[in-house]
């Protein structure tokens, strides 16, 4: 019984297992001094582990009587968070070392983060859920101030900390109530009691709480303040880890719950995803166009990308779900390659922020900035790029699910969002010509990561990779 | 009213008032001091509830270790709370609001509570009959709950290293105590000595 719900689960073990050992081997050895090593190692084993879990075939199994659910949705979910977790990790390397702040802790809590992750996207019970979002959020709140001399690092981590604490305890008090409800935290169990047609209004108040929470982890207007400050503050490449694999698991952790949990009353959560959704892509598309930052820039962004997956998700249907999954794969995908860029951005050897260092950046560097186009325009939804079907994909879900007011909302949301993307690009090609530009940086590894994102974002429009035929599946898989 | 209805009143007033009196008190010493209160009181209601083994749980981690953290770290940081505090009194009326709109709602909530018809069956850790709730407990968390005793131990790894990471300085410009150095130390090594002549100085 037991070693076969440990086969089961033993990807997280291996993954888990690594964290210790080479906690204790680094502390007994090297320390700092492997660290370099230790990140390559750690995205190596990301990349690895990601291949085993997506060939490890197909089925839907179960471990620990339904606490972890182990399906296609699962597995779509964690292979991405392991691969934009390995590149991120390839990414930051050198920028952190080159910063003294690559600490042979960080590759070890993103590993332990993404273990947690993984539980996230795999729970099927309250209790598995909470400790796979307390194990992912306590190694984000520690990375978040890893660079503990500079006190914007601290105040991020601080208010990372303290409003994540808040979103947790919003969780458990509508975990409560849930179990209070159905008398089990099982989610199979959650559905059969709150399956038949009249809702409770103790059911309603823990589902309220519940997604609460969650619009917390997703950072969901009303409950994305702590973004834009936490992005900000956070060394880039932390930055540039939040920014993904995060996201995906907390989007996939709302979308278990919603559909495992309470895939009978789908309208009462309904109208309450789609507000989040709503507000998200307006406040994202509206509040980033001030920004002079381009990490606060970024924050924005993903707040309002992430209305966008919430959109798909609030239809409510096995369509909404995969729409949901092909916009968080390329939301990933555009967002490593543009975190390579800032990544990139330095001026004599200190990095820069302000969009306005971009000036004329395409007289200096023309195939950076090509790649970068190309990323602002499928970040922005312009036509010949992926971004634009993952859009497109997402409306027509909302769209087919009988909220065309939201699909058309979310277009002209797109629209005002495309003015910030734009002016990047505009700075890039028509910016002042006397202001101060940015060094030419020449890492090989950000240069790689930045123009291979480009490149899947340009090649993907021929079939997106074949990715919607894997996403179909995992979303049937959770649907029904 | 039997007794335990009666001790049942006395702890729930007790854990609110104590609550209440932590946020507001002006003093953080006495807000510390109100938390325990809450806590004491709280063990109580679970005393009630016959689940003794939290309720011990709770006065010997809470009350014992957590509570009195807290007292030290607010007696020895010298922080200036009613400073913290001056804010507050300015937004008091919409907290008030949306606290008076909070209370309402979970009173309609709870006072037309209702379970689910299949709850009862649904149940997810009954206790079994002539077992101890301790006992019970301890099968529990060992056996059907073993995934989630070990995340639970992953969690605090997590907060083990995150404290380190963020506090551990290492210095290099202090002197280190090297007790292998110091015990092959001999009289050889450590002393000089010296035939002095008189009158004639070193």
């Amino acid at each position: 019984m037991i070693s076969a719900d440990l086969n089961i689960i033993l990807p997280e073990i291996v993954l888990a297992l690594y964290a210790m050992g080479a906690l204790v081997g680094a502390v007994y050895t090297g320390k700092d001094a492997l660290a370099g090593l230790l990140t390559w190692a750690t995205a190596l084993l990301f990349v690895v582990v990601g291949v085993w879990i997506g060939f490890s075939g197909a089925g839907d199994r179960e471990a620990f009587d339904g606490m972890f659910q182990d399906d296609s949705f699962a597995r779509f979910a964690k292979v991405i968070i392991l691969w934009s977790a390995a590149a991120v990790l390839a990414m930051s390397q050198e920028y952190m070392q080159r910063r003294g702040i690559l600490r042979f802790e960080y590759p070890l809590l993103v590993v332990l983060a993404v273990v947690g992750m993984m539980m996230m996207v795999s729970a099927g019970n309250l209790m598995s859920l909470y400790m796979g979002l307390e194990l992912q959020s306590l190694a984000l709140y520690v990375v978040a101030s890893i660079r503990r001399e500079s006190s914007k690092s601290t105040e991020a981590g601080m208010k990372y900390f303290v409003l994540g604490a808040l979103s947790s305890g919003l969780l458990l008090y509508g975990s409560s109530l849930v179990y209070g409800f159905s008398g089990t935290t099982n989610f199979a169990g959650i559905i059969q009691a709150a399956g038949e047609g009249h809702t409770s209004l103790g059911l309603l108040f823990g589902l309220v709480f519940i997604v609460s929470g969650l619009a917390f982890k997703v950072s969901a207007v009303p409950f994305h303040m702590w973004t834009p400050d936490v992005y900000e503050g956070a060394p880039t490449p932390i930055t540039a880890f939040f920014a993904t694999a995060p996201k995906v698991a907390a989007m996939g952790l709302f979308a278990r719950v919603v559909h495992d949990a309470f895939g009978g009353v789908v309208g009462d959560w309904q109208q309450i995803v789609a507000l989040l959704s709503l507000l998200s892509m307006y406040l994202g598309a509206v509040a980033a166009i001030g920004q002079k930052d381009i990490k606060r820039l970024m924050a924005y962004s993903s707040i309002a990308h992430m209305g966008y997956a919430l959109m798909g998700l609030a239809a409510g249907t096995e369509m909404g779900v995969k729409s949901m999954l092909i916009y968080m794969a390329i939301y990933v995908a555009t967002n490593i390659g543009t975190f390579a860029f800032i990544l990139s951005m330095e001026r004599d050897g200190q990095p820069v922020t302000d969009i306005r260092s971009l000036n004329m950046y395409s007289k200096r560097e023309p195939g950076k900035a090509i790649a970068v186009l190309i990323l602002m325009f499928s970040l922005a939804g312009v036509p010949p790029f992926i971004g634009f079907f993952g859009k497109l994909e997402v409306l027509r879900a909302a769209y087919d699910a009988g909220l065309a007011w939201l699909a058309i909302a979310g277009v002209i949301a797109s629209v005002i969002g495309a003015y910030y993307y734009l002016r990047i690009v505009f700075f890039m090609y028509f910016g002042d010509e006397d202001a101060e530009g940015l060094d030419k940086n020449r890492s090989p590894v950000l240069y790689g990561f930045l123009m291979a994102s480009a490149a899947v974002l340009v090649f993907g429009l021929i079939n997106l990779f074949g990715i919607e035929g894997p996403a179909t599946i995992a979303a049937a898989s959770l649907v029904n | 009213m039997t007794i335990a209805a009666l001790a049942f009143y006395l702890f729930a007033i007790c854990v609110i008032a104590g609550g209440l009196f932590t946020v507001i008190s002006k003093n953080p010493v006495h807000s510390v001091l109100w938390l325990i209160l809450a806590f004491l009181s709280s063990a109580g209601l679970f005393v009630l509830l016959g689940a003794e083994f939290v309720a011990m749980l709770l006065v010997i981690v809470y009350v014992g270790a957590v509570a009195v953290l807290f007292l030290f770290v607010v007696m020895m940081l010298d922080v200036d709370f009613a400073e913290l505090k001056a804010g507050m009194a300015q937004y008091m009326p919409i907290a008030l609001l949306i606290a008076v709109v909070l209370l309402m709602q979970f009173g309609l909530a709870f006072g037309a509570w209702e379970e689910a018809e299949q709850a009862e069956a649904l149940r997810q850790a009954v206790t079994p009959e002539g077992v101890e709730n301790t006992a019970a407990l301890g099968l529990l968390i060992y056996d059907q709950y073993f995934l989630l005793f070990q995340l639970a131990g992953l969690i605090l790894l997590v907060a083990m290293i995150g404290a380190i990471v963020l506090t551990i300085r290492h210095r290099r410009d202090i002197k280190r105590q090297n007790v292998l150095e110091q015990m092959w130390r001999d009289p050889a090594q450590a002393m000089e000595l010296k035939d002095i002549k008189p009158g004639q100085g070193l």
